[in-house]
């Protein structure tokens, strides 16, 4: 049985205690630095774990910064129930979480510190860390870091649009899926508990970059500019279809937007993306300006990563040095089979190392997170003409399709946690609630706010499948084409035969192709 | 490489020159970053010639063996072959070329000797073709590398050494799904492609002498393939034989015969026969039995006259 996937769970936040300041500190350097925006040639962040819990009590500072913070980032505003103390008698015990546990008994030490661990670094003793901004209650944790500089999530506007588009997906999601259980669409697969992750890759990344995902990334094509209409228009197969009516639903394409085809094969993308890189690489190495420059990202998950594709694209890639980032969304299951059943190294990042390639674990459910992560992956690739390994660690809320009942081999308990603590929209949601950017929300309160923008897509997503479902389907005559650029002999004889036929059986085809 | 700047050539062992030479010398001509070693995986070099090409470049790979193409397989049906129709058109890879060395050499056995264009030839969407001497080579190769689709270029092994003909400097090409009627014959039709050329053209030459005049069509592109030249062929001479080195059961002589038997049934004046290789795994010491060769096939075209009367 289904979770109920039209309510979103609201936001639920835990209480941290009121002496405890959870304030992005930000030292004068980086102040100064800040001030130019000078991306390409800007160190890579680094933050300090140790430094952190001497930075929560150190309280002069923080007020200075607090300051400087409210200076450079007007919209911004200090959520007024914490305050700094100028003096903490004792440590409190810290309510920030240090580790997060994954299905697989996977359990994984959180850091603030965003650092590649490139091909000759050391590697980490036990398993990789997991990066991390944002906690579940929509606190940041703290950190002397560059936040401004590397997530421009972070101003009222970019964050509130990526919200607005993290609702829209599950919205769409809920509705797809209802149609598909009504018998509207053939099939369908959802993005539940991913949202964070397309939508912050998405948002690091420029349109010049190529995308190659696997078929759970529709949110990254959301972000990028593809409309309602055209995901409802490829779902309901119809004339107005990019893909011409070919293939299933959530198999979206689109060449404006510099994102491939999804093809069901798993894994296949990967070697491509080495192909891509390689010619961006050419082409980058050509422009003069930093803007104009591209690289290549596949998408993939947990289970794509064990096939032979896999092996060999990152071989490729670390060996022939091309700009591409391989992005794992590691939800713990592919179809039935658990991480567990899966593999027995840590996760797929730990494989890295192992080609030479630089690589990184990140909170998937964390959208500020996956976006730093993102935006510093690019730079290290274009910048290097070398791969990274990006994998963010989430869950797969949804059942892998909607021929798939993931209650039959998973417990209901592990899903309608990650629904409602571990969902990256609560999160996020949570966050907005600290934030109070009543400016950006148009001086409502965040409950109205989200509700509002929930009605707002949700109408959007009904009325983009009514006007699909109405369409007609592609012209038969488009079955024949684009097998090769131009029609040969033996095809443009065989549409002639089926045309001739179908014209012989009207009555049989008159109900169209379902 | 010269007409097409983002033109690169890649696979196992090409930088160095390649374990049959043809990229000799193209390392130093052209730079290591067009002509280069990739590391040993056959479906990393597929895939990688299917994105470089998907973004705007040419991709000229070379898998060492047809024998080892197997791994490709899937991105060479499931990705390449459907590239551009998936897409809508939006995509297309026509800018592979998949270059390999197929066919008996007189001691490859299992794994050197293998000739997979059937596997290959029920792929909508790619095209397959085989040349059968240097001339052809040049102007398919020419043309495969610069059709809009993506192709599958085979190129028999045995050829490499022991065919001989003159082939001209200049940049020429030949068009892709046409056959080329080498000898016009009144008495029967031979069909073949690649190395099986040489062995036809011996039969003939001996059918000659006891006075049956062959016609000879080297079919050059498996996949589409001339139905036309076949057919009108076949309708004039109402018999006819084909013949590949790959093994009988569903090999490529199959759709062919298949089709002839369709197009011309009431021109036939016999049985369509096919003169192929053994349904074994293609054997080392026993190779010289088991190759189609030129007196197999003349004691079919003497059985198919027989009948013909």
């Amino acid at each position: 049985m289904m979770r109920p996937s039209c309510i979103l769970p609201f936001v639920t936040r835990r209480k941290i205690p009121s002496s405890l300041s959870v304030i992005p500190s930000i030292n004068n350097a980086v102040a100064r630095a800040s001030s130019n925006r000078a991306h390409s040639s800007m160190p890579l962040p680094s933050f300090d774990d140790e430094k952190e819990s001497r930075i929560r009590s150190e309280t002069s500072q923080a007020s200075a910064n607090q300051q400087l913070l409210q200076k450079k980032m007007p919209a911004f505003q200090r959520p007024s129930c914490i305050e700094p103390k100028k003096e903490q008698a004792k440590k409190q015990p810290s309510t920030i979480p240090t580790h997060v546990t994954y299905t697989g008994d996977m359990t994984l030490p959180i850091t603030s510190k965003l650092k590649l661990t490139l091909p000759n670094d050391e590697t980490p003793s036990g398993s990789w860390p997991l990066f991390r901004l944002m906690d579940e209650d929509g606190h940041l944790r703290i950190q002397d870091n560059v936040i401004p500089n590397i997530v421009n999530l972070y101003d009222t506007k970019s964050a509130l649009h990526a919200h607005r588009l993290m609702i829209r997906l599950t919205q769409m999601d809920d509705i797809f899926l209802n149609a598909q259980r009504q018998g509207r669409i053939s099939f369908y697969m959802s993005c539940r508990g991913e949202e964070a992750i397309h939508i912050g890759a998405a948002a690091a990344l420029s349109l010049k970059d190529v995308i190659l995902a696997q078929y759970r990334e529709a949110g990254v094509l959301m972000y990028r500019g593809f409309t309602l209409d055209q995901f409802a228009d490829q779902c309901f197969s119809n004339k107005n279809d990019l893909g011409r009516g070919r293939q299933m639903p959530v198999h979206y394409g689109s060449r404006a937007l510099n994102f491939h085809t999804i093809s069901s094969p798993l894994g296949t993308q990967l070697p491509q993306a080495v192909g891509v890189g390689y010619r961006l690489k050419m082409e980058n190495e050509r422009q003069e300006q930093e803007s104009k420059k591209g690289c290549a990202v596949a998408f993939f998950g947990d289970g794509s990563a064990s096939t032979g594709d896999f092996h060999t694209a990152c071989n490729f890639a670390a060996t022939l040095e091309v700009p591409s980032i391989f992005f794992c969304r590691n939800n713990g299951f592919a179809i039935s089979t658990s991480v567990e059943e899966q593999y027995r190294g840590d996760g797929i990042v730990s494989r890295a190392p192992g080609y030479g390639m630089a690589a990184i674990r990140v909170d998937g459910n964390d959208l500020f997170a996956v976006n730093a992560v993102m935006k510093v992956a690019r730079r290290y690739a274009i910048e290097h003409s070398k791969p990274v390994m990006v994998e963010a660690m989430t869950y797969r809320q949804s059942h892998h399709s909607t021929s798939d009942d993931s209650t039959r081999y998973r417990d209901v308990k592990e899903i309608n946690r990650w629904a409602s603590d571990g969902d990256p929209v609560n999160r996020f949601n949570n966050f907005l609630d600290n934030a109070k950017w009543q400016g950006g929300m148009d001086g409502e309160n965040v409950e109205l706010y989200i509700k509002r923008v929930r009605d707002e897509e949700r109408f959007a997503v009904l009325r983009a499948m009514e006007q699909a479902e109405k369409k007609q389907d592609p012209d038969l005559s488009t079955m024949f084409e684009d097998v090769y650029h131009e029609k040969p002999h033996h095809l443009k004889r065989q549409e002639k035969e089926l045309l001739e036929h179908v014209k012989r059986n009207k009555e049989y085809y008159a109900a169209g192709s379902h | 490489m010269d007409t097409d700047e983002t033109a690169i050539l890649f696979g196992e062992d090409v930088g160095f020159g390649g374990v049959f030479r043809c990229s000799q010398d193209l390392q130093d001509q052209f730079g290591p970053h067009r002509v280069f070693n990739t590391p040993l995986s056959e479906n990393g070099i597929a895939g990688f010639a299917v994105g470089y090409a998907a973004t705007g470049g040419t991709a000229i790979a070379e898998i060492q063996f047809a024998d080892y193409i197997f791994p490709a397989m899937d991105q060479i049906v499931n990705e390449m072959a459907k590239f551009r129709y998936r897409s809508g058109n939006q995509w297309n890879c026509g800018g592979v070329t998949i270059r390999a060395p197929c066919g008996a050499v007189g001691h490859g056995g299992h794994y050197h000797s293998q000739s997979p264009e059937a596997y290959l030839a029920h792929t909508p969407g790619i095209v397959v073709v085989m040349p059968s001497g240097p001339k052809d080579a040049k102007g398919l190769l020419l043309s495969s590398i610069r059709s809009p689709d993506p192709v599958v270029f085979l190129e028999p092994k045995a050829l490499y050494r022991s065919s001989v003909e003159p082939v001209p400097d200049e940049d020429y090409e030949l068009p892709l799904g046409v056959a080329n009627v080498l000898h016009q014959g009144s008495d029967i039709t031979l069909i073949g492609w690649g190395g099986q050329l040489r062995l036809l053209e011996k039969a003939r030459l001996l059918a000659q002498k006891e006075g049956i005049h062959c016609e000879l069509i080297d079919l050059r592109t498996i996949l589409p393939w001339d139905v036309d030249t076949v057919t009108e062929s076949v309708i004039k001479t109402g018999k006819c034989i084909v013949s590949h080195e790959a093994p009988l059961t569903c090999g490529f002589g199959a759709e062919l015969v298949s089709t002839i038997q369709n197009e011309c049934f009431y021109s036939l004046e016999a049985p369509v026969m096919r003169v192929c290789g053994m349904d074994t795994p293609f054997p080392l010491v026993h190779e010289k039995y088991y190759i189609p060769n030129e007196l197999k096939i003349l004691d079919a075209i003497r059985d198919v006259m027989e009948k013909a009367k």
